[in-house]
């Protein structure tokens, strides 16, 4: 696990550490660069999302201020967008959980016996991965357009008003970041399933717990800590991510989400404050939300 | 972020140590019925992975598509498109497909040296601020890419950088560092300190102890994170959108060219990134396989 990788190193017996030059020669790179383009570009957004527009400047031309106005304009403007990014980004990754533990349970605990099958039905859950993101989504697109044989059909059947679209909805857009993330989900889970020891399950029907009770009160607690990565993995892009939310793409002009209006405001309207401020937001509320969470599953080594 | 990193192990089946010996004792023949569950869960997996693979089949289904302008009606078959994949807008397409393996390539090359040498430090060695170190390389993983883009936009903005490949190269790298160093990690730290230490007693010298005996032992880790940097960098889009100007990309090409309809020959490209990278995972996991069934035979 990612979240677990930079904790479990330390428990593994290694050769005595020792202080010397060579360990900032071999960080000092590797961390300047990261400082350079990661954690001084998040105090430029910072400082960009409190900017005031110049007086006798053009648009798109900004000084540097203390305008926290900006960020009470942006929750004013977007609230709908903002709910909508948390909102959708969950139901998704709660899809993605009831759609990916079956699937990692079988590949993860049934399939066990079979390694090179085990492994082929991991490469078949990374597919995705090859193909370019976009293309896939708008795959989905083609796929489920009103033209398409599904939502032909499901028409013919009544299951569906005649004049419904599925795609430009909500639930395309739900159905998109779900698909997408579907990977980021099933994976982590699979590496605990993985190494589930079934002694324990054995145990528990030898006291007479049904196949219900097994599951609920030995296999969910033993791979909380897959969930919760896998939860993490799939909630954090989901709310960023505003592509299949894209009117090009899975979404329709009531659909957008808060990628949307950062990359709209950023990159057509040039109103880069408003931009920098909602980034700020969107980047506050999931660290809030990784903490929490992650304090709450009882999981805190996973960071 | 920990798939990422699982994918990088299947895709080499490189990454660290070998598949978790079985120490479950012989499975017991149990005198029960055959249950539901017996073939529920791989009735379900069969029917989870058709629809992992749809999306994936439609756009290699309609790479032969015989399409005029937009690759959406099926028109018949055509082996045109993949014969002739640069030959549509002025090869268009392939100036965007050579943009990204150029920036994939530079930036996994940058990202997996810069990583690794964090990995070894982490693991080897004692220093102040380890902490705050391990914090620095968590967040960008924990970061929204919507976020990473539009403060690494605000900030050539503010410096004044114009955006061309050079910005972009600088984005992808940064994004891959983290992921490099988890994945290089685990690889460090499951090697075995007395190997470096017999170089070390045989009077190796610490340049040759390190390429002779540590990087020979690395290598399946580094290559894993190398594979995993170019794959997460020729994919990107968002990032990319925000910091490449008027750069074109494979990602962002199919992004720009979604209103007006893609070509088909931007499905035939991705058809055969896809292709080549399933060959790619299905033999090292194949020959992993063998490998570890010759060391078992090896007792």
């Amino acid at each position: 696990m990612a979240f677990a990788a930079f904790a479990t190193a330390e428990a593994l017996p290694q050769a005595p550490k020792r202080r010397s030059r060579i360990a900032l020669f071999l960080l000092l790179p590797g961390i300047l660069y990261l400082v350079l383009f990661f954690l001084t570009p998040l105090v430029s957004l910072v400082l960009t999302s409190l900017q005031a527009p110049s007086e006798f400047g053009d648009i798109g031309q900004y000084d540097y201020a203390f305008n926290w106005q900006n960020y009470v304009a942006v929750v004013e403007a977007y609230l709908p967008h903002i709910l909508r990014s948390f909102g959708y980004a969950l139901v998704a990754t709660v899809l993605a959980l009831l759609f990916s533990y079956p699937l990692a349970y079988f590949i993860g605990v049934k399939a066990r016996r079979w390694p090179l099958l085990q492994s082929l039905m991991l490469v078949l859950v990374i597919a995705p991965f090859f193909i370019s993101f976009l293309l896939r989504t708008l795959a989905w697109k083609q796929i489920l357009s009103d033209e398409s044989f599904i939502i032909t059909s499901l028409k013919a059947l009544s299951l569906m008003a005649p004049d419904g679209h599925f795609t430009g909805t909500p639930f395309a857009v739900i159905f998109g970041l779900t698909y997408n993330f579907i990977p980021f989900m099933t994976l982590p889970l699979y590496s605990t399933l993985e190494r589930l020891d079934t002694r324990y399950l054995e145990a528990g029907s030898d006291l007479y717990a049904n196949a219900f009770t097994v599951f609920r009160k030995i296999t969910i607690p033993l791979s909380m800590p897959g969930i919760v990565a896998g939860t993490l993995l799939t909630f954090i892009p989901a709310a960023g991510d505003y592509i299949n939310a894209s009117r090009d793409f899975l979404g329709g002009p009531d659909t957008q989400m808060m990628g949307n209006v950062i990359e709209a405001n950023f990159l057509v309207l040039q109103n880069y404050p408003a931009a920098a401020a909602l980034s700020i937001i969107l980047m506050a509320v999931i660290l809030v939300f990784v903490g929490v969470y992650v304090k709450r599953s009882g999981t805190e080594d996973l960071l | 972020m920990s798939g990422e990193v699982q994918a990088a192990a299947v895709l080499g089946g490189l990454a660290e140590g070998e598949q978790l010996e079985d120490r479950r004792p012989p499975r017991r023949p149990r005198d029960r019925r055959i249950g539901l569950g017996d073939w529920l869960l791989p009735a379900y997996a069969v029917i989870a992975f058709v629809f992992l693979l749809i999306p994936i089949a439609y756009t290699f289904v309609f790479s032969f598509n015989d399409s005029i302008k937009s690759n959406i009606a099926w028109r018949g078959f055509t082996l045109d498109k993949w014969l002739n994949v640069c030959n549509v807008e002025g090869g268009a397409v392939c100036e965007a497909f050579g943009n990204s393996i150029v920036i994939g390539l530079v930036a996994t090359v940058v990202a997996t040296a810069l990583g690794t040498m964090i990995a070894i430090a982490l693991v080897r060695y004692r220093f102040r601020a380890r902490s705050s170190i391990s914090l620095l390389l968590f967040l960008p993983m924990a970061t929204p890419e919507v976020v990473l883009g539009a403060g690494l936009a605000a900030q050539f903005l503010a410096v004044g950088v114009p955006k061309d490949m050079t910005t972009i190269i600088l984005a992808h790298t940064m994004f891959c560092i983290s992921f490099v160093v988890v994945t290089v990690k685990a690889r460090v730290a499951s090697l075995d300190p007395a190997l470096e230490e017999a170089g070390r007693d045989l009077y190796g010298s610490p340049a040759q102890v390190f390429w002779r005996i540590t990087f020979p032992l690395l290598t399946p880790g580094i290559l894993a994170a190398a594979l995993l940097s170019f794959a997460l960098s020729f994919d990107d889009f968002i990032i990319t959108n925000f910091n490449s100007g008027s750069v074109s990309t494979f990602p962002k090409y199919i992004y720009i060219s979604a209103s007006r309809g893609i070509p088909a020959e931007a499905n035939v490209i991705a058809s055969a990134v896809f292709l080549f990278a399933l060959i790619l995972v299905i033999v090292a996991q194949v020959s992993r396989a063998a490998r570890a069934k010759r060391l078992a035979k090896l007792g």
